[in-house]
């Protein structure tokens, strides 16, 4: 058998020529198994016919930002979606703090740490703020097989929590359909935030929200990761990436085609790797 | 950090209750006490027309009749809260009291007999959720085939005929009464009680809400969708057998035949309780009215002499004006 991306990564040498960023320049290459939360090794994702996914390998590193680009319909979603436990690869491997996982549902990649804000926010309308900051982490009282809400602890750290993360709503107990779609937004980053993760994704967070609410996530954004958070970023906004993150990985029609050091990058050549007019591979 | 001409208002300091004002102007809370203002209102009207209607006996009789439509009721509230639709419940209530029949007609002693009837309605509530949840077969099609396999079942255990039952314990459950409360009154208020609970205060209520709401965000927040649809559908079953051994006993008999008049009345009680058939949302104190309602009506009718032909028609507008009223509150 020959040996997996991941013994690659973490047993051999570190050799200029390994490092899956042939031309970069030193520094940006395969990081140490210390340093490393996340690796995505080989991951491929089809439906039926659709290869959403080919052999993905890319990796997030403890206390950084790493951002992931690429156009619509390059895989972005389905990667993270391999990752938080709501799909399974169709091949591939992950490995989350030096173990191999194989999340079989979000509930168990939660457990693991990793907390996911989904494009789609995953928020039920009909139900209220504090039921969807707490949905699937209620507090509860036990009485034989009945798990009791204790609704007065969850209505109190619900404003604990929106308050910690400077969400401004009319009140805790609105239903979701009747806000804002920024409010929405900051209410699934609160809840994602929230629950001492190790690796927050967060997916396109800033994209229905205006100047003032992008700058007070991205202030967020950068709290927690001086809090010690890992977080995945994925973005359409380039000038965001290169202000957050610290390492940026390239997309394109299900591949990664490229990953730099955001220190090493430009935005044009960000485009050019996302347009097809250069790409490491 | 600041904050000045922040669109948004600042929250509250001491928010964590709701106060009635808010309440008040939630068009959802409306919405989900359309039944109960409906019935206020037709109690009243009867009341005026009929003076028999506001008799002790009517009002029990009234109660009494109710309970078995709001037993199923509340079955068919926890299903469409999930988005689906329990097409078997009149069946498969039918095919209880069957088992119900047979067990007692081999002589099985009656405490036996309920409990076979309640497992028998949870049989079919397991297979609809299994069809549902796992077989990924929509709704309606998984319960009309449940429909149709519950009621020849029932006919092929019965042979199709009906099977007299002498049960002292079941001649209390239908005529005695703790108290005031009859005991079917008692069962049924129990029922709606309890199922308040399930919804509200406990965590499978609000896993059952989410599903309803937005499986796909639910699935994503780690819920288990199809673990909560097959509750939904056990707890259906379950009700529905419970039902049977009311129905049984309300008619010293069991019954190969099916009434399908409770399925559609369930469904209609349901939209009358103002409960989205999208699911996600809705009570269960509002159907149990819309349940109450229904009866009310039928009961009202009857005693100012209308003919029994056109309460269905009745029945029919009072659904579709209640549907139609909740489509322009939202
Ligand atoms: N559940 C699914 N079934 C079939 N095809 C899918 C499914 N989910 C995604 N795809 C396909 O996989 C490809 C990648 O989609 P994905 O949502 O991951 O793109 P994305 O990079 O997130 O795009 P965007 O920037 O628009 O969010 C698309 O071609 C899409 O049609
Ligand atoms: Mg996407």
């Amino acid at each position: 058998m020959s040996p997996t991306e991941f013994e690659r990564v973490f047993s051999a040498p570190q050799t200029p020529e390994r490092t899956p960023t042939p031309g970069a320049p030193p520094g940006s290459g395969v990081p140490g198994p210390a340093e490393v939360l996340l690796l995505v090794e080989r991951v491929s994702k089809h439906f039926g016919a659709i290869v959403a996914l080919h052999e993905v390998t890319l990796w997030a590193r403890r206390g950084e930002i790493t951002a992931i680009v690429g156009d619509n319909g390059a895989g972005k979603s389905t990667l993270i979606k391999c990752i938080s436990g709501l799909h399974s690869p169709s091949s591939g491997r992950l490995f989350f703090e030096g173990k191999e996982v194989h999340f079989a549902s979000p509930q168990e990649a939660r457990q693991a740490g990793i907390e996911t804000v989904y494009q789609n926010l995953a928020m039920i309308e009909d139900l209220t703020v504090w039921q969807n900051l707490f949905l699937n982490r209620e507090r509860v009282k036990r009485l034989g097989p009945l798990a009791i809400l204790d609704r007065r602890t969850m209505r109190r750290e619900a404003l604990r929590m929106l308050r910690q993360f400077e969400v401004h709503l009319p009140s805790i107990h609105a239903r979701l359909r009747q806000l804002s779609g920024g409010q929405r937004q900051a209410i699934a980053i609160a809840r994602a935030a929230s629950w001492g993760s190790r690796l927050l994704i967060m997916d396109e967070p800033t994209a229905a929200l205006g100047v003032r609410e992008t700058r007070r996530v991205e202030e967020l954004i950068l709290r927690l990761r001086d809090q010690g958070l890992a977080i995945l970023l994925i973005s359409h906004n380039f000038e965001q990436v290169l202000r957050l993150s610290q390492q940026v990985w390239v997309m394109r029609s299900g591949r990664v085609v490229g990953g730099r050091r955001t220190n090493e990058t430009t935005s044009d050549e960000l485009v050019a790797m996302i347009t097809g007019v250069k790409s490491d591979e | 950090m600041e904050q000045s001409n922040t669109p948004v208002t600042a929250l509250p300091a001491q928010a964590e209750r709701l106060s009635w004002r808010e309440r008040l102007s939630d068009p959802e809370f409306w919405i989900n006490w359309t039944a109960v203002i409906a019935l206020a209102v037709l109690v009243i009207i009867f009341g005026i027309a009929s003076p028999a209607f506001l008799s002790f006996g009517n009002i029990r009789a009234v109660l009494v009749a109710a309970a078995l439509l709001v037993i199923l009721t509340v079955g068919q509230t926890f299903v469409i809260l999930t988005g689906g639709i329990d097409l078997s419940l009149a069946s498969t209530m039918t095919w209880a009291g069957v088992v119900l029949g047979q067990v007692v007609a081999h002589g099985g002693p009656i405490g036996l007999a309920c409990l076979l009837a309640i497992i028998a309605g949870l049989l079919v509530g397991l297979i609809n959720g299994l069809l549902v949840a796992w077989g990924r077969i929509p709704d309606f099609i998984a319960t009309l085939g449940t429909l149709s396999a519950a009621s020849g079942a029932a006919l092929i255990f019965s042979n199709g005929e009906p099977v007299t039952i002498v049960s002292t314990f079941l001649l209390q459950l239908a005529t005695g009464s703790l108290g005031p409360l009859p005991y079917f009154v008692l069962i049924a208020l129990l029922v709606v009680l309890l199922g308040h609970f399930l919804l509200f205060y406990t965590r499978f209520g609000t896993h059952l809400l989410a599903t309803g709401g937005d499986a796909e965000a639910a699935r994503a927040m780690g819920i288990r969708t199809a673990g909560i649809k097959l509750a939904a559908y056990l707890l259906a079953g379950g009700l529905a057998g419970l039902a049977a051994i009311l129905f049984t006993a309300r008619i010293g008999a069991a019954e190969p035949a099916v009434d399908t008049s409770y399925l559609l009345n369930s469904v209609a009680a349901v939209v009358l309780g103002g409960v989205s058939l999208f699911g996600g949302r809705g009570t269960i104190a509002g159907p149990a009215a819309g349940a109450l309602l229904l009866t009310v009506l039928v009961n009202g009718l009857t005693l100012l002499g209308l003919s029994q032909f056109y309460q269905p028609v009745v029945v029919g507008l009072a659904v579709v004006l209640a549907a139609l009223l909740v489509r322009y509150w939202r």
